[in-house]
């Protein structure tokens, strides 16, 4: 089946099976490996876009499913080579260890900021509650989001919580 | 230009690729022409396979092969670093042991169709008697394996039972006993465990991608397994890897399987796991049934400790199983002095997937064995849990302090660390408020933990102590490698042994290599994971890779030094022991004018003909570095929760924690790793479970039956540390990874224990999800 849609910007489509999932279209014809597979049963959350303005999870969902919309995946955020204030965030404050949830935890907390530009640690907490992360224990993800937060808002970060000196 | 950052928060250098989504995983990883495997795994724990018909699936279009265990029992088992008990069959052979066993494999021209091509396989089984609970085994009135005499497959015994016994026989003694469950659990990295295979025809060398924390392992494993001429004929790469936690500390049937299938049809052969295969085919973690018992004098004085009970290992062996276990046994006493110890610890082999590291190994499992039973022992003898454990801790004035367990602890001021917590977290306050709550009949609690974990697994002769290591053809041995380059034009390639998932050992190795040398780090590259690339290596694991590896890296930069000190001084025609390195050059010291820049000093270095006379060129060093002990982090926890009495439901208000790991390279990425580690911890204390029916059957095999802790599980963590270095490594450092996952388990439960101890409720097995609290409450109400 031929499938087309917008990504990251610019036309696409390609030729899937009919049960091809949309995250197998993004990896496998797009050669956008940013997206990751961690579950292919909608609950960690490694797989999320941004499609039409929502974070949708592409392993529940087919290809052919996405005809006609628009998607941005991790690798359509940085613009000119400058970082998405959400990835600048993650980077300053230690968002991420093994790298793997980040892609998919970067477009939810990048939706977020979208619709509320000054959520509460609760609400950024929610939000992110779909994209399960093994390594940091959310703490340095909530301090990226904040950070980005203030970004976005154009005022100045909140320092880091961490205590120098070894 | 960052430099002389040693001990500062420097930004990581692994974060620009992964933030942009260009990090290269497994299967980021492509080659032409490959093909795809799927298995086909038993549904029965233990059964007979009567018989496989590979017909349907063969006859599928793209699929290339159909493999069962007569196409792969040539290549022996599944060989293990500690091969004590029944070793894996890499396909079932007549027989299945566990749910979830490989019984054949499907090659095909891509995933989907190997699936199909799984799916298509039909296998006839005959039920067999299935033995699913370690304790049971353990009686050996059914056997797991017929051809072995007992399901006990090996025993760790310390310490002396009679004398602990006569301390309980005393009638002026107290005697605490609390029989408890450490669940089995399963470690659940975000990535899904992956192998590219690819065999080289006509060199008989491998290639081998794999989310693996110990490439050169699995090399050796490859070289036995198919008879290659050498080590060096098997490459292993552990590319960026999605997590780790004990479960790539191993090596995996499917890493052997798709070799096999890459030099059996001459491609490429990719295999990535589901989650369902994630939580069966992956190994599992804890599982232990125990009793701790501790005997006290009335006046809270610890007289002695006994942990008597069954680990569970599985139906198989793999790489360390029963040595698990003896890593608990060295925290086994905790931080308390005791005049009698006793430990035993049958290790069973159960109709399970194997059960083998997961983040802390034994040490979780003893440190919640000992926190739980002083926590109990201090209400039946009515004293401050805190006041209790002072009084019984080893003072600073006893290190290093021997344990009667056989072990010498480096340092440390365990009463300190739990000072600064009682003043950091307030902790009159905390029960101050706990006493208003209680007043208005709510279930508010305050759980502290103490911990002392043996980590920076070293020195290499624990390899040979108690249980023999085969090693996969390979030494024996906990030591590290580290190679530094100081290339030509003064840029620095570093070469690690161990194995990072996550943990920055990227960003941290260059700060050591930079802090070394006076090179920013923005010069210095550090190489990982790649057997072609690095000398032997033990790899990542017990939180080892500072204390070993960032000290092996060390090493090797001081020497690189070295002889690059001779070329400055040649340079600036001065004496050698007068040469200073900073700011990227060399200067003479008390002469910061009278310098040299890097570039010039490395350029002269491979050029023989300008170098001193005599010298050889290149400035290239290799260290290897065994320390001379253990090291041993400790630390002080508390958790405030309160239980809702209607529910069960636990909910964590704050969590405060002080941790000493010795010195601290970079106080960011401890605080990640104490952040990650505590959270695990909570899953496991709240959470988790690896939980079989009687038939065996693993019915927590997604992650909605198996839910690890999410954002809105856990709150914001105020961590605060003291620092006692250790002498076992020049950098003083001891370890941080596995610190957070060993006591926070132990601390929520001594919590939620607190909460409910107006109820009189002593213990409630874990996981503590509401349905058990609220029959804990139930009961006790009744």
């Amino acid at each position: 089946m031929q499938v087309s849609m917008t990504v990251n910007g610019g036309e696409v489509s390609g030729d899937v099976e009919a049960r091809t999932l949309l995250v197998h279209f993004i990896r496998e014809n797009l050669h956008l490996t940013g997206t990751h597979v961690g579950c292919e049963s909608g609950y960690c959350g490694a797989c999320t876009v941004i499609l039409d303005s929502k974070p949708v999870k592409s392993c529940s969902m087919l290809a052919v499913q996405a005809e006609g919309s628009s998607i941005t995946t991790i690798e359509g955020l940085a613009s000119n080579g400058e970082l998405h204030p959400v990835q600048e965030g993650f980077w300053e404050r230690h968002g991420l260890q093994c790298g793997f949830c980040t892609p998919g935890m970067i477009m939810s907390s990048v939706a977020l900021l979208e619709e509320n530009d000054n959520p509460s640690e609760a609400e950024i907490r929610h939000s992110i509650e779909g994209n399960l992360c093994r390594c940091t224990g959310y703490h340095n993800i909530v301090k990226a989001v904040e950070y980005a937060g203030a970004k976005v808002r154009g005022e100045e970060p909140p320092p880091p919580d961490w205590e120098e000196g070894s | 230009m960052t430099i002389g950052v040693f001990g500062t928060s420097v930004k990581r250098t692994e974060d620009p690729a992964l933030i942009r989504g260009q990090g290269l995983f497994v299967d980021d990883i492509k080659r032409d022409n490959e093909a795809a495997a799927a298995f086909v795994r038993s549904p029965f724990a233990h059964a007979k396979i009567t018989s496989i018909d590979k017909s349907a699936a063969e006859a599928l279009p793209g699929v290339q092969a159909v493999y069962t265990a007569d196409d792969v029992r040539s290549l022996g088992p599944l060989l293990a670093q500690v091969p004590i008990g029944k070793l894996r069959p890499l396909l079932a052979d007549g027989v299945v042991k566990h749910v979830g066993e490989a019984v054949a494999m499907v090659v095909a021209d891509n995933a989907a169709t190997a699936r199909d091509g799984a799916d298509a396989v039909f296998v006839d089984y005959d039920p067999l008697k299935v033995v699913v609970d370690p304790e049971y085994a353990a009686t050996n009135e059914a056997l797991v394996h017929d051809d072995l005499e007992s399901n006990i497959i090996h025993t760790w015994e310390e310490g002396d039972a009679e004398a602990v016994q006569a301390l309980a026989d005393r009638e002026d003694t107290v005697v605490t006993s609390v029989k408890m469950v450490n669940q089995r659990l399963i470690p659940t990295a975000i990535e899904p465990r992956g192998v590219l295979a690819e065999w080289q025809h006509g060199y008989d060398r491998v290639t081998l991608h794999s989310t693996t924390q110990q490439p050169h392992a699995v090399a050796g494993a490859l070289a036995l397994t198919f008879g290659l001429p050498g080590v060096s004929s098997a490459r292993v790469i552990a590319p960026e890897v999605g997590g780790g936690f004990g479960r790539g500390l191993n090596v995996y049937a499917e890493e052997m399987l798709a070799v096999f299938a890459s030099r059996e049809l001459g491609r490429p052969v990719r295999w990535i796991e589901t989650r369902s295969e994630a939580s069966k085919s992956t190994t599992h973690g804890r599982g232990w049934a125990a009793t701790a018992t501790i005997v006290s004098e009335p006046d809270g004085n610890f007289l002695a400790y006994s942990l008597v009970g069954v680990a569970d290992m599985g139906a198989y062996s793999q790489n360390f199983s029963v040595a698990i276990p003896v890593l608990g046994q060295f925290t086994m006493p905790g931080q308390y002095k005791w005049d009698a110890i006793y430990w035993k610890m049958d290790c069973v082999h159960t109709h399970t997937p194997t059960v083998d590291a997961y983040r802390g190994a034994g040490r979780p499992e003893t440190s919640f064995y000992v926190e739980r039973a002083v926590d109990t022992a201090a209400r039946d003898l009515g004293m401050d849990p805190i006041e209790l454990r002072k009084k019984n801790f080893f003072q600073p004035e006893d290190f290093p302090a021997a344990t009667l367990i056989g072990m010498s602890m480096d340092s440390g001021d365990y009463g300190g660390n739990l000072d600064v917590l009682v003043e950091k977290a307030d902790i009159a306050g905390l029960r101050a408020m706990q006493e208003t709550a209680r007043a208005e009949g709510r279930y508010f609690g305050v759980g502290i933990a103490t911990f002392v974990e043996a980590c920076g697994l070293a020195p290499s002769g624990f390899a040979d102590a108690g249980v023999s290591w085969a090693g996969y053809g390979l030494p024996s041995a906990f030591n590290e490698s580290a190679v530094v380059r100081v290339h030509p034009d003064a840029s620095v390639t570093v070469v690690t042994g161990t194995g990072p998932t996550g943990q920055g050992h990227e960003t941290v190795w260059s700060q050591i290599a930079s802090d070394r040398l006076g090179i920013p780090m923005e010069r210095i590259t550090v190489v990982h994971g790649d057997t072609k690339d690095t000398p032997m290596g033990i790899g990542t694991g017990g939180s080892r890779s500072a204390a070993v590896g960032g000290v092996a890296v060390a090493i090797a930069a001081d020497r690189t030094k070295e002889k690059a000190a001779k070329v400055a001084a040649h340079l600036l025609e001065a004496s050698e022991e007068d040469i200073v390195f900073a700011d990227n050059g060399a200067h003479v010291a008390g002469s910061p004018d009278k310098n040299v820049p890097w570039t010039d000093i490395a350029a002269t270095a491979y050029q023989p003909h300008k170098m001193p006379e005599g010298m050889e060129a290149g400035l290239d060093m290799t260290a290897f570095f065994d320390p001379s002990n253990l090291t041993w982090p400790y630390g002080s926890h508390v958790a405030v929760v309160e239980v809702d009495p209607e529910t069960g439901d636990v909910e964590l208000l704050k969590y405060v924690a002080v941790d000493d790991c010795g010195n601290i390279i970079n106080p960011m990425i401890v605080g990640g790793q104490l952040h990650g580690g505590i959270t695990q911890g909570i899953g496991q204390a709240l959470l988790e479970a690896a939980v079989f029916d009687d038939e065996g059957t693993l019915i927590t095999s997604t992650l909605t039956d198996y839910p690890i802790p999410t954002a809105t599980d856990v709150p914001s963590f105020d961590l605060h540390k003291t620092t006692t270095p250790t002498d076992a490594n020049p950098l003083g450092v001891k370890g941080i990874g596995e610190a957070g996952t060993i006591v926070s388990t132990p601390t929520i439960v001594n919590a939620v224990v607190d909460a409910l101890s107006p109820l009189g409720i002593k213990h409630i097995e874990m996981p503590l999800r509401p349905r058990r609290v609220w029959e804990a409450m139930q009961e006790a109400r009744a």
